[in-house]
């Protein structure tokens, strides 16, 4: 980027402009002696040219829309079109959540996204005995197709584009929305949407799993496999370093395990004789943005460029839209507090700043009593405003990556990429993602990085406003969201009366197809597809997941 | 009684939840501390719980639910500990626990709900405080 006489001449004013720091740092020192970003990076006073000497403009940053993708994955960005505005939103019963999707499709959000409950995630009916307590609670409550269809009444699926959260039973309710969509009579070819579906993630970090890493990726191969020819507009998976974050990594970490779970990813699909870009273009990302600013965007910025190169020289892909790294992004719950909750508000405007900033194709901002409930209709209102406010009213769409170019910004972009590749590196030399997470890697190199945080906050390292600094006695209580008592009452009639009415015959001729699929080599898509349509509920079709590959338990690391 | 026998705390994750970032950072804070930590790992049902609880002998259980079922969990808890003599074990809780739910897990015997915000060091100096070895007859102790 700088020549090399021009590198010299800026090191010798930088060295004399050092020579006066020091007589004025005598006088008055800084406040720290180390500076560091939230993942504790330390992060330098000054970058100038000398921090990204051997910057090349054409093979480092390019062009939007252009390899390696580091200024964004579309030639116009958001001057073409504003990123999706995907609340993530679900709780009670699907006739509850389906009237907050109504709302928000009101006030202008522009997609879906599905929060399950607990049983849901974990693959049991509401009127299972490890459901109590938890029906409703931290999402809705899905146990057959009717519940679907309830959830979805009234939203045109051929329009609209939906997220769903869901991980080991994600083939299944990817099934019940084909199935919805098809009563609606909108063909699977022509809906749209993302299913998580990304279990290396769930062993790492979010930890909803059912039967083991191996089977859990073949299920994965399968839905991938399968949307490949079946349902071509459905991102199959959207590998995730959100919950990789929250649970406590680094910055550095959410983007390296993320990848390497791409990685595994890839490699399967291609081991099961897929082509690399048949199915690529449909693998999808999502971040976390904590709270650190620049940290946050440099971590998007060197995650496009990082998997357009993996793509591209390890994976050998061709199709350009391979190259791609499309992600969506959620503001971090972990940096908002229980305390001072309306300070929540302003953190959440910084990281959704700084997520639009690094260029993520949606979006999801949290709301400020989420450290304490699911959201209340107002503070999710709240939350999608500060979206609308950073889309229309701060200008920062006016101009593409606006922060490409930085010293700061790019030095810290390649040293993301650095670090990452470092830790991509050393998975492989395990034998990859699967390995190493067998072996507890990813798992306590989180859990060491979450305990040094908190000693930091502890020890006043680091502030949390309104936790170990500027606290307030007096707490400020906010109205939060209450799921009915009743609920769970009433969703178990429901379940019960649907099994009840539907021909048990054909729910267990589907089932035993499903179990002879997953004995075999057969794609358990198209079974899975056939059975919820009979009414055959989530449990059902989870339970025979768990027979044939068997139940992965917690090793209880700490 | 012998001041040297250590404490022996189980941090467990009851229910659903996956949540697990707050029960391993008190796991470790209270070892770190010099106490005896059993982690159940996740999803543990109260009957899975309270029977590890009676095995491996522990003097307290610190519970951790994020996800909304802390109410009817906790309870079930509470209920087989006593069911199978073993009320005397202190049972606190973590985690994301709406304030209005105080009162009544305090009610219902809870000792203690530490929320997001708490330090370790805090953690760990109520149960330096509040947590003593069981006095259970040796001879119960088969």
């Amino acid at each position: 980027m700088f020549k090399e006489n021009e590198i010299i001449e800026i090191k010798r004013d930088r060295e004399k402009w050092g020579e006066k720091l020091e007589k004025s740092l005598a006088k008055a020192p800084e406040i720290k002696e180390r500076f560091s970003t939230v993942s504790d990076m330390e992060i330098g006073r000054l970058y100038t040219p000398e921090d990204i000497q051997g910057f090349d403009v054409q093979r480092d940053l390019g062009f939007p829309g252009e390899y390696p993708f580091t200024r964004g994955v579309q030639p116009s960005m958001y001057r073409g079109r504003h990123w999706t505005m995907r609340m993530f939103s679900g709780f009670g019963s699907a006739e509850d959540t389906n009237k907050r999707y109504h709302y928000l499709l009101s006030q202008g959000q522009t997609g879906l996204s599905v929060a399950f409950h607990m049983p849901t995630l974990m693959g049991y009916d509401s009127d299972s005995p490890l459901a109590r307590g938890e029906v409703g609670k931290c999402g809705v409550a899905i146990d057959t197709l009717k519940d679907m269809e309830i959830l979805f009444h009234g939203i045109p699926l051929d329009k609209v584009t939906t997220s769903m959260t869901i991980n080991p039973p994600a083939a299944i309710l990817l099934a019940m929305y084909i199935a919805v969509a098809e009563k609606q009579g909108v063909n699977k070819k022509q809906i749209g949407g993302t299913i998580q579906n990304d279990m290396l993630k769930e062993f790492i970090a979010q930890k909803t799993f059912m039967c083991p890493p191996k089977p859990s990726v073949r299920i994965i191969v399968d839905t991938i496999e399968y949307c490949t020819k079946e349902v071509p507009l459905w991102n199959t998976i959207s590998i995730s370093g959100y919950h990789i974050r929250e649970a406590g990594s680094t910055a550095v970490q959410e983007l390296a395990f993320t990848l390497a779970d791409g990685i595994g990813y890839v490699q399967a699909a291609i081991e099961r004789g897929l082509d690399v870009d048949s199915f690529a273009p449909r693998l999808s990302f999502f971040f976390n943005a904590h709270i650190d600013f620049f940290e946050e965007i440099a971590k998007y910025r060197a995650a496009r460029r990082i998997w357009a190169r993996v793509m591209k020289e390890r994976f050998k892909a061709k199709n350009p839209r391979s190259w791609l790294l499309r992600f969506h992004t959620q503001t971090a719950g972990c940096s908002l507090t229980a305390q001072q909750p309306y300070n929540n508000v302003v953190r959440t405007a910084f990281e959704a700043l700084a997520a639009v900033l690094g260029g993520t194709q949606s979006l999801h901002t949290n709301s400020l009593d989420e450290v304490l409930a699911l959201p209340s209709e107002e503070s999710a209102t709240i939350a999608l405003r500060t979206q609308q406010i950073i889309a229309e009213e701060t200008g920062v769409t006016n101009t593409i990556d606006p922060l490409g170019g930085s010293y700061f910004v790019e030095s810290l972009t390649n040293r993301m990429e650095e670090d990452a590749m470092e830790y991509i590196n050393k998975i492989d030399e395990m034998g990859g993602i699967i390995e190493a997470i067998e072996r507890g890697y990813p798992q306590n190199e989180i859990a060491k990085a979450a305990y040094h945080y908190q000693q930091q906050i502890d020890g006043e390292e680091k502030t949390m406003v309104g936790v170990n600094k500027y606290v307030m006695e007096d707490t400020i209580s906010i109205e939060t969201l209450k799921i009915s008592p009743d609920l769970e009452k009433i969703q178990i009639a429901r379940t019960r009366e649907v099994k009840e009415n539907r021909d048990n015959g054909k729910v267990n001729a589907c089932l035993d197809k499903i179990r002879s699929a997953c004995e075999g080599n057969g794609n358990v898509m198209p079974p899975i597809l056939d059975a919820v349509k009979e009414y055959a509920t989530l449990q059902e079709i989870c339970d025979v997941f768990r027979e044939v590959f068997g139940v992965y338990r917690d090793p209880g690391m700490f | 009684m012998d001041s040297e026998v250590k404490v022996r705390i189980m941090i467990a994750k009851p229910g659903l939840d996956g949540h697990d970032r707050g029960a391993k950072i008190i796991a470790r804070g209270l070892r770190d501390a010099g106490y005896e930590v059993i982690y159940t790992g996740l999803h543990q049902t109260p009957e899975q719980i309270v029977n590890a609880a009676i095995q491996e002998d522990v003097d307290a259980i610190g519970l951790s639910s994020l996800a909304g079922a802390h109410k009817h969990l906790f309870l079930q808890i509470l209920k087989l500990l006593e069911k199978n003599v073993a009320g005397d074990i202190i049972v606190f809780g973590g985690g994301i626990i709406p304030d209005e739910d105080i009162p009544e897990l305090m009610g219902i015997g809870i000792r203690a709900i530490f929320r997001p915000g708490t330090k370790i060091e805090d953690a760990v100096n109520w149960v330096k405080t509040n947590v003593k070895p069981r006095v259970t007859p040796q001879v119960d102790r088969l």
